[in-house]
């Protein structure tokens, strides 16, 4: 016991810890976004396979050169970058060239997240904010669309793909409308089986539906993802488009059709639930959540596109810090009602 | 949490060190004041140190032996603190003092807080605030509960498991006392699930005539604390800033029970308590009356510990201190050491930004928001703190650290703040 030399470490209490830590959440996202990206590569072959990769590799690549030219260790080890990258991928078109897929992926890391001081203090999802900015630089690329399951998806690639940068992409006869545009433009319905298996044209990752859900539920047991957020956002969309449907059956689509559409699931699922962006509150998830549901339906029916998940998600983050400021819980022995 | 080591190992009496260092500051408030002198031989339990006012307790000899300094001695926070150096007599019987009882029957409630200044009882659940003063209910507030804390809500400590199942009949004796003492008519006695065994034996023993109800509460950290122990036991929010008489309620550690039950009959003062030894530095784990005063390095020394020895904690190792040095004495507030090796140091892990998760939101016992709490101590936006988001209230329960995956040492910066707003308020 006395013997000479020993040292004794001082460090400040609480000595001991749970074992979860920033890069075993992001890796365990990964994990859970992996079923999804397979699924989108079996719907849509060859050119989803080339999206993902491209626009996972150019987010990584932003981050890391960033970083070094910023003279400080690199970020990407903690694996969220990857997350972006994979989700920023997952709600691109199919067929989407491959030079906007990777310039939307710098501009998403570049102006999202690194220049905001990188993870931790960023803003806004920079998955979005890469897609915002193809959707407004190149919008016919971006609703142009490919019909799942197509026989020849993975021998071929569609001739839009390898476009060469800032020449115009020429799309093959073959593009589709996606659900939520055959609804907003031609008042038609997709039958419901179809949406959720999700063999409907759409965004690579964006119509596995059921596996979305599954790669959520993993993530809740693993108490990794707040499921309060999807829980009020679906709530919100459901309960709305219930009601304009009940007004008038002909013109607003029911709730199943709602849910089921376009990037609802992967938006409220894996991008609204981005930790750094949305509220840290119970409470203020939940006002989080009802705002982005509420955001959705609003510019769905009403709006001039068909889709407004992202543009909700993003509307969304830019209060959630406002959230927490407003909604706080009750201080334990601060009077008032129950605490939380 | 690692109660398993020890929660089966019956308390076990410790052997007398060479030289004890009875610390005169051992309980929150103003140190005893030393009342033998050097080299007078004295006896175990015989009072050395009177109470130097209200807010102060008397010390007693842990041992028959001679005084050989009064002198400095080392205290728990790393300064030096006044002490006496006894040196036992190595041949004696340790016969204890004879003294005058604490008849429960004839006591009035005035005499019984007296005696327990007198017998030099504190908070042995580690606060080490003297328990007289706490029984002293001012006239503007009533009081209608006693909650005795059975609680031990740290991971790995089982000295109150021990002595609730080898004490009983102590406990249910102190309860009487002070239940006496603060005029209560019914008293609780809060313990966790994982002490079943705890549960059972108290209230097959419990008797009959005694007001006293013992309730099994889900294990929760940090239940402990007296705040979270009211709301769970009594659905009562002791106030931002308050007391829990403030919710008419007195809480006692347990173990503190036990010692008033055992010391007031027989009018001895304490001379010893009972602590765990445990931890995975740790060879002989386990529980142990040790006289007050004994030297840590010889505790350690009497149980052995691994060669790959890297901190040890007083008390457990969620809001534990880790010690600078093995130097210091065994005082009333230890209510055990917890060591652990060197690869359990969590110094080395890396910290990454904070990701706003809420993990730490969803721990706080008190509903704070320690992650904004953490950034602003960052800033430091230390009026902020406190004016807007309780910093005051916290009681470093350690919850937010330990969830925290972005490995961010809230609970020191924390800390940090209210050391800084205590003095600049001490400075005015």
């Amino acid at each position: 016991m006395s013997a000479p030399g020993r040292t004794l470490a001082i460090e400040t209490s609480p000595h001991l810890a749970s074992g979860a830590s920033v890069d075993t959440i992001m890796r365990n996202v990964v994990y859970a976004l992996l079923p999804v990206a397979c699924y989108a590569v079996y719907l849509f072959g060859l050119s989803a396979l080339l999206v993902l990769v491209t626009a996972t590799l150019s987010c990584v690549l932003t981050e890391h050169l960033m970083c070094r030219a910023a003279g400080r260790a690199t970020s990407v080890r903690d694996w969220s970058v990857v997350i972006t990258g994979l989700l920023y991928g997952l709600t691109l078109p199919p067929a989407l060239p491959l030079w906007m897929v990777a310039s939307g992926g710098v501009i998403g890391v570049a102006l999202g997240k690194v220049l905001f001081g990188g993870l931790g203090y960023n803003a806004f999802n920079p998955a979005l904010v890469g897609r915002v900015f193809l959707q407004a630089a190149f919008p016919t690329a971006m609703t142009t669309w490919y019909p799942a399951l197509l026989p020849q998806r993975f021998m071929e690639l569609p001739s839009s793909i390898l476009t060469f940068p800032f020449a115009r992409p020429d799309f093959d006869g073959l593009t589709a409308a996606t659900p939520l545009a055959q609804m907003k433009f031609d008042q038609l319905s997709t039958p419901a089986t179809e949406l959720v298996l999700g063999t409907t044209a759409g965004s690579t990752g964006e119509t596995g539906a059921l596996l979305i859900l599954a790669g959520g539920a993993w993530l809740v047991a693993r108490n990794m993802m707040n499921w309060r957020i999807p829980a009020a956002i679906f709530a919100t969309v459901a309960v709305a488009s219930a009601l304009l449907h009940w007004v008038d059956p002909q013109y607003y689509p029911g709730p199943v059709f709602m849910l089921f559409s376009g990037g609802l699931m992967l938006g409220a699922v894996f991008m609204a639930t981005d930790m750094v962006a949305s509220p840290i509150t119970r409470r203020g998830v939940i006002v989080y959540g009802v705002l982005i549901g509420a955001l959705v339906v609003v510019i769905r029916v009403w709006g001039g596109m068909p889709e407004g998940v992202m543009y909700a998600i993003l509307l969304a983050n830019a209060v959630s810090p406002h959230i927490d400021n407003l909604v706080r819980p009750r201080v334990f022995g601060t009077g008032g009602g129950r605490a939380l | 949490m690692h109660k398993d080591e020890t929660a089966g190992a019956p308390i076990r009496q410790f052997p007398f060190a060479p030289v004890m260092l009875v610390s005169l500051a051992q309980h929150f408030g103003r140190p005893s004041r030393a009342i033998v002198r050097e080299g007078q031989e004295v006896q175990r339990g015989q009072c050395l140190a009177e109470a130097d006012g209200e807010v102060s307790v008397a010390t007693h000899a842990p041992a028959s032996g001679v005084v050989q300094r009064i002198d400095l001695v080392p205290g728990i926070a790393g300064k030096m603190v006044p002490g006496i150096y006894l040196k036992p007599f190595p041949g004696s019987t340790q016969e204890i003092a004879a003294a005058s009882p604490c008849d429960l029957d004839a006591a009035t409630p005035d005499e019984i807080i007296t005696a327990i200044q007198q017998a030099g009882i504190v908070g042995l659940g580690g606060a080490a605030f003297p328990t007289h003063v706490k029984l002293r209910i001012p006239p503007d507030k009533s009081v209608d509960t006693l909650v005795i804390n059975g609680v031990e809500c740290e991971p790995y400590l089982t000295t109150d498991h021990r002595v609730m199942l080898e004490q009983r009949d102590d406990v249910f004796m102190g309860i009487r006392y002070l239940m006496k003492a603060t005029g209560v008519a019914r008293a609780l006695i809060g313990v966790e699930a994982n002490k079943a065994d705890v549960a059972r034996a108290l209230q097959q023993a419990l008797p009959v005539d005694l007001p006293a109800e013992v309730v099994v509460l889900p294990v929760k950290y940090p239940q402990g604390a007296e705040k979270m122990l009211l709301k769970a036991l009594l659905q009562r929010e002791v106030p931002s800033g308050g007391l829990p008489l403030d919710v008419g309620a007195v809480v006692v550690n347990v173990a503190t029970t036990a010692e008033i039950g055992r010391l007031l009959p027989r009018g001895q003062g304490i001379q010893e308590r009972v602590i765990t030894i445990t931890g995975p530095a740790v060879k002989k784990k386990g529980n142990y009356r040790i006289p007050i005063g004994t030297p840590l390095r010889f505790a350690l020394d009497f149980v052995g510990v691994e060669d790959d020895l890297g901190q040890v904690f007083l008390g457990g190792p969620m809001m534990g201190q880790s010690l600078p040095s093995l130097d210091i004495p065994i005082t009333k507030g230890t209510s055990g050491f917890v060591a652990f090796r060197r690869d359990q140091s969590l110094q080395a892990r890396a910290e990454f930004p904070c990701i706003n998760c809420g993990y730490c939101v969803d721990a706080c016992p008190l509903f704070l928001n320690p992650a904004r709490l953490g950034l602003l101590a960052q800033h430091r936006r230390f009026d902020e703190m406190a004016a807007g988001y309780h910093l005051m209230d916290c009681f470093e329960c350690g919850s937010c650290s330990y969830v925290c995956p972005a490995h961010i040492p809230l609970v020191q910066r924390f800390r940090g703040a209210k050391s800084f707003l205590r003095k600049v308020e001490a400075a005015g």
